[in-house]
This record gives C-alpha cells, structure tokens and sequence, in this order.
C-alpha cells in the first residue's frame, strides 16, 4: 500500500494542466462575447491543474505502483518508433520486421522473438500490402 | 415498415452482409481473448474501413462491438477470465455451472438469452430514434453544450474508482481536444511548431496508444499468469427443459434493464449486467444458489450486456453523443466519410440508419449460429500465446495508424499516448472518460462560443432556455450523488459484489 500513485496521477495532471494555461497566456482570451482562442483552454487547464491538485491534497493508500516493466517499455516505444521513422525510408517488410522483432523481444527469448517476428511481417504484408492495396514501397531499393 | 425493407435491403447486399460476417466474427474472437478489446480493435481497423461505402465500415465497425460481448461470455464461463469488463459477473454463476460440466447450457443460455435481448433492443432502437432525433432537432447551441456536458458527467457517475481522477480524466481529454487550429479564429494552439498538429492530435493514435499499448505494458508488468486452465470440455450444449423454463424471465428482465441502463454515456452495458445480477439473486426463490452455478445469474447478465450495446447506439444516431470509446471511434468514421452525426442522419442517410439497424439483427443471428457450433474454434484460440498475440497488436497498430495519412507524426503519438496512458492507469485512472472528452471536447467548446455569440455574450442563455436548464440541473444532481462519500460507499459496493 502506498500513497505514491495519487501523487504520480495529481502531478501529470497538475504539470499537463500548467502547461496548457501558460500556452493560452500567449493567445488572446476574447471577452465573454467573442471568445477568442485561449478561453476555453485557460478555463479547461486551470481547471484539470486544479484537480490534480486536489488528487495530491486528498491523496490515499492504495495498490502500490508495482514493478514498472522498463525493458518492455523501451522495447516497444522504440519499436513504435523506428517503424514511423524508417517505413518510407527502408520499406515496409524492413520495417515492419524490425518493428515486430524488437516488440516480441519485450517477452520472448530471441529466436521465438524471430520467429514470431517473421510470421507477423508475412501476414501484415499479405493483408495490408496484398489485401487493401496499402501503397507503400515494399523494400528499400 | 418501408424503413425496415430499405434497411434489410441494404444489410444484404453482398459486400454488406460478407462485412457484416467478418466485424461479427473479429468481435468474437478479440471478446474471446483477454488482453484485446474492442476498443483497441477498432482503432486499429479504422483507417481499413475508409476505403469502404460509409454504411458497410458502419456495420463492420459495430459487428466487432456488439461481437465482443458475445465472445467476452465464452471466456468467462470456460476460464473464469471476462474477455470483456462487461462479462466479469457471467464468469461469477457461468464458471461454476462449467466446472459442474454443465459449461454447454451455459453457453447456450449467454447464446439464446444475447440474442433475444439483441433482437428485442434493436426494435426498441429502430422504434425509439427518430422521434428522439426529431426532439433532437430543435436543439439550440445552449442545449448542445448541456447535453453534452451532462454526458460527460453521466460517465463519470457510471465509472469505478476515484470521482476526482475519472473527472481529471475527462478535464483532460477535453484539454488535448483544444490542441489544432481554433475553430473560429484559425490559430494555431498548442502545436509546438509542428505542422501535423494543426488538425488536432490523430484520435486514432490516442485510441490505440490508451487502449492497447497501455495495456499490453500493464500486461506486461505484472507476473504472467501462465496458461489457463479451461474447465473440462464441452458437451450437451442444449438446455434441459428445466434449464429452460428457468431462463425466460431472466433474459426478459434483464433485456429490459439492459435497454433502459445502455443509452447512458460510458459503461452502460457495464452497469446494465452488474444490476442485472443483483436484481436476478433478489427475485430468486432459490437465492443460496447464486455463486455455485445458477443458471439464471448468466441468462440475466449476458442478455442485460447485449441489450445495453445495441441501445447505446441511440444517443450516438440521434444525437451524435458516444456513449462509449468504440461510439467516439465510430463519430471519427462519420466525419470521415463527410456524415456528421447526429439527428439529421435519419432523414438524409436514411439508407444508412436502416441499413445499420437491420444489420445489426443479421449480425446477432449470425453470431448466435456462429458461436454455439463453432465454440470449439473459439476455445483453441485461447491458447494462442501472448507471445505472438502482443507483438500483432502493436505492429498492425502502427501499421494502421501510418496507413491513415502516411504521416510519421501519428505513430510517434502512439508510443507517447501508450506510455501516459500506462503510467496513469496504473495510477488508478482509467482510460475511457480521457477518450470521452477528447472526442466530445470540440464540440463542447464550439457549442459554448456559439450559444454565446447568439445571446450576446449572457451567460444566463444556459439557465433560461429549459431543455439546457433541465441537463444542467441533472448533471450538477448526478455530480454531488457521485461525489457524496455515502454513496460512493454503496456504489463500491454493487460494483465489488462477488
């Protein structure tokens, strides 16, 4: 049991919620008449920054936050990542392999993580490429 | 009765019919494995769905909907696992009778009591919307904004945990709804230089990165459970009389509650079967039963379920409101196919409204004869391998995200959306309201400046005009019956019932 997961939670809040306020700051707020653009987000962000802080003020026991799965995550934010990166440079079977393999590593050994990788490039292959006409260059050359 | 014929005309031309088999079949199987919902599948399909007539990506999309609950019950009942938040109270009486091998009545109850209440929610939707959407009409901006603010408040009563974090939740998909150009002035806000921005954050990605990134790293945190154990095979899947005399009044009393609970925004069919159950056990002769396998706790539960997904289709077709994250997902296939949706879609798409109703019967008998004989099919599919199934949920996410506007921009926001949304769902903030406010965030902002510009700037148009006073008066009532600590007390308490 642990406090630290409403703090976590008010904090985003609060830090999403500042953030916003101080971008409508530099946009014009209009009067009550004519809104102009930064109203409804300035009244929106104080209000979500608001009630961050109230989830920290009133923060309560509750489940621990747990083990954070660190190699799961960098694994598959990476994965996300390269393929949006790379698809139009290497082609979408380089990619989507990549992007595949790097994601089944997050839980398998290496050579299942291979495998599984290339069995799903086969099948997004055949059903983006093949099945909806998806046009995209396949390889890089 | 010329609606109905130009709707089932609609439903079976071919590619309609062969869409309709293919959403209804994918619901099953993503209701059938735990660890992928509807949501997710949706969002991932979206973008396939744009190439389609507007009707068949409409009824495609809801087959997977309705779909899921009907695959979420077979998990439930063989593994004690709900495939769908909504079947957590089958698994209570469902996994009991299969584990006193009597798992094909069960089945068959969840079967013939889903598709009774589909049967029986669709009139009521096909009866009951165009005199809503009429009403619906005379709506002015004041009245839009209160409706819309009163659903978003609605949700959060209905929602589990903390009223303060579901409320943040919302505030804060209304808030990344605001980043994109200003709707009246064209300025860029919150686009941190960057022109993909300018159209707002893609919902899709939002979808995809909360739904099923988010999930799979919480998946993957906690210690992998291994592979579940089914409970014995599955034989006589017919009811006995007895078994069937027991069921009528359950799948009528909860296709009643089921029609009533699901027009509410977020989580209706949710609500619909956990009272559903609560209501059968009270009315029960035989109360001691419950819990050790009566029969009558899944024929209530999973016809209240069915019910409730085929009327929350009201408020999205009448008044263009989603009631669920797959709704919000399916206002994104209107808009794309240039339908706005709301009360006008009756008169000028009426192709598509009757289409999409009678489909949605066409769907529920396929289903019922899809899952009983099949339920062999379905049960090896549980033994596919989060190894494999995880990996394809990401890679078709990215995939369909990139393929929506080949832009890399979108599938950045997966990774950012999976990571946040991970970090707070494991907070304890859980994901459908931020998607809410996301997608109804617009509209609430244009509504309000535009109820304003048309009573010069009063901010009493909202109090004098009687349908927004009315919405407003129930949202600020539903507000202070959520927040009030006895309540909440009590409201845990149906929710935790086991």
């Amino acid at each position: 049991m642990s406090r630290s997961p409403d703090l976590i939670a008010g904090g985003i809040f609060t830090v999403i919620g500042g953030g916003f306020v101080a971008g409508a700051l530099g946009h014009d707020r209009g009067t009550l008449l004519r809104m102009g653009p930064g109203y409804f987000p300035l009244v929106v962000g104080v209000i979500v920054a608001g009630l961050g802080i109230a989830i920290m003020v009133f923060s309560s026991s509750g489940p621990a936050f747990g083990t954070v799965p660190w190699r799961a995550m960098i694994l598959i934010v990476t994965a996300i990542c390269f393929f949006g990166y790379s698809v139009r440079i290497i082609g979408f079977v380089p990619a989507s392999f990549v992007a595949a393999l790097l994601t089944a590593l997050a839980a398998a050994r290496f050579r299942t993580a291979l495998a599984v990788a290339a069995g799903l490039t086969a099948a997004a292959t055949l059903i983006f490429v093949v099945g909806l006409q998806l046009r995209l260059p396949l390889w890089w050359f | 009765m010329e609606n109905l014929i130009l709707g089932f005309s609609t439903a079976l031309l071919v590619q309609n019919v062969v869409w309709c088999f293919a959403g209804v079949l994918l619901g099953t199987a993503v209701g059938v494995l735990p660890g992928i919902g509807p949501t997710a599948t949706v969002a991932m399909l979206l973008p396939i769905t744009f190439g389609f007539e507007p009707v068949t990506a409409l009824i495609m999309l809801a087959g997977i909907y309705y779909g899921a609950q009907y695959g979420g019950s077979t998990t439930a009942i063989l593994i004690n696992l709900p495939g769908e938040s909504s079947a957590a109270v089958t698994a209570l009486d469902g996994h009991e009778m299969a584990r006193r091998g009597r798992a094909g009545p069960a089945l068959a109850a969840a079967a013939i009591g889903s598709f009774v209440a589909g049967t029986v929610a669709t009139v009521i939707l096909a009866v009951a919307a165009p005199p809503l959407a009429a009403v619906a009409l005379r709506f002015g901006p004041a009245d839009y904004f209160a409706l819309v603010l009163f659903g978003l408040i609605i949700s959060i009563a209905l929602a589990r945990g903390s009223t303060l974090k579901a409320l943040a939740m919302i505030f804060l998909g209304i808030l990344l709804g605001t980043v994109g150009q200003d709707i009246y002035t064209g300025t860029p806000r919150f686009v941190l230089d960057r022109r993909e921005l300018y159209g707002g954050i893609d919902f899709v990605s939002v979808a995809v990165g909360l739904f099923g990134v988010a999930e799979i790293l919480r998946n993957l945190s906690s210690s992998s459970p291994g592979p579940p154990a089914l409970a014995g095979r599955v034989a006589h899947l017919w009811p006995t009389a007895a078994d069937r005399r027991r069921i009528v009044a359950p799948i009528l009393r909860g296709t009643g509650l089921g029609s009533a609970l699901g027009v509410l925004p977020g989580g209706g069919h949710v609500l619909a079967s956990f009272t559903s159950y609560a209501v059968e056990k009270r009315v029960s002769r035989r109360p001691a039963e419950f819990g050790h396998g009566a029969i009558e706790g899944v024929a209530g539960p999973e016809s209240a379920n069915n019910a409730a997904a085929q009327t929350s289709f009201i408020p999205l077709l009448t008044l263009g409101l989603p009631a669920h994250p797959v709704m919000a997902l399916m206002v994104g296939a209107f808009i794309v196919h240039g339908i706005t949706p709301g009360p006008n879609v009756i008169d000028d798409e009426p192709a598509l409204f009757w289409g999409l109703i009678a489909s949605m019967w066409i769907g529920n008998l396929m289903l019922v004869l899809l899952n009983l004989p099949l339920i062999g099919i379905w049960v090896r599919l549980l033994r596919v391998p989060y190894q494999v199934l995880f990996p394809m949920i990401v890679l078709f996410a990215v995939i369909g995200t990139y393929s929506l506007a080949f832009n890399a921009f979108d599938v950045y926001a997966i990774a950012v959306f999976g990571v946040l949304g991970y970090v707070l769902i494991t907070c304890g903030c859980e994901p459908a309201p931020l998607l809410l406010g996301f997608v109804l965030g617009p509209l609430l902002e244009e509504n309000l400046r535009r109820a304003l510009i048309i009573s010069r700037g009063d901010p009493m148009v909202f109090l004098t005009r009687p349908i927004s006073a009315t919405l407003l008066f129930l949202a600020a009532a539903a507000l202070v019956v959520t927040v009030l600590p006895a309540v909440r007390r009590r409201r845990d308490e149906v929710f935790t019932e086991e």
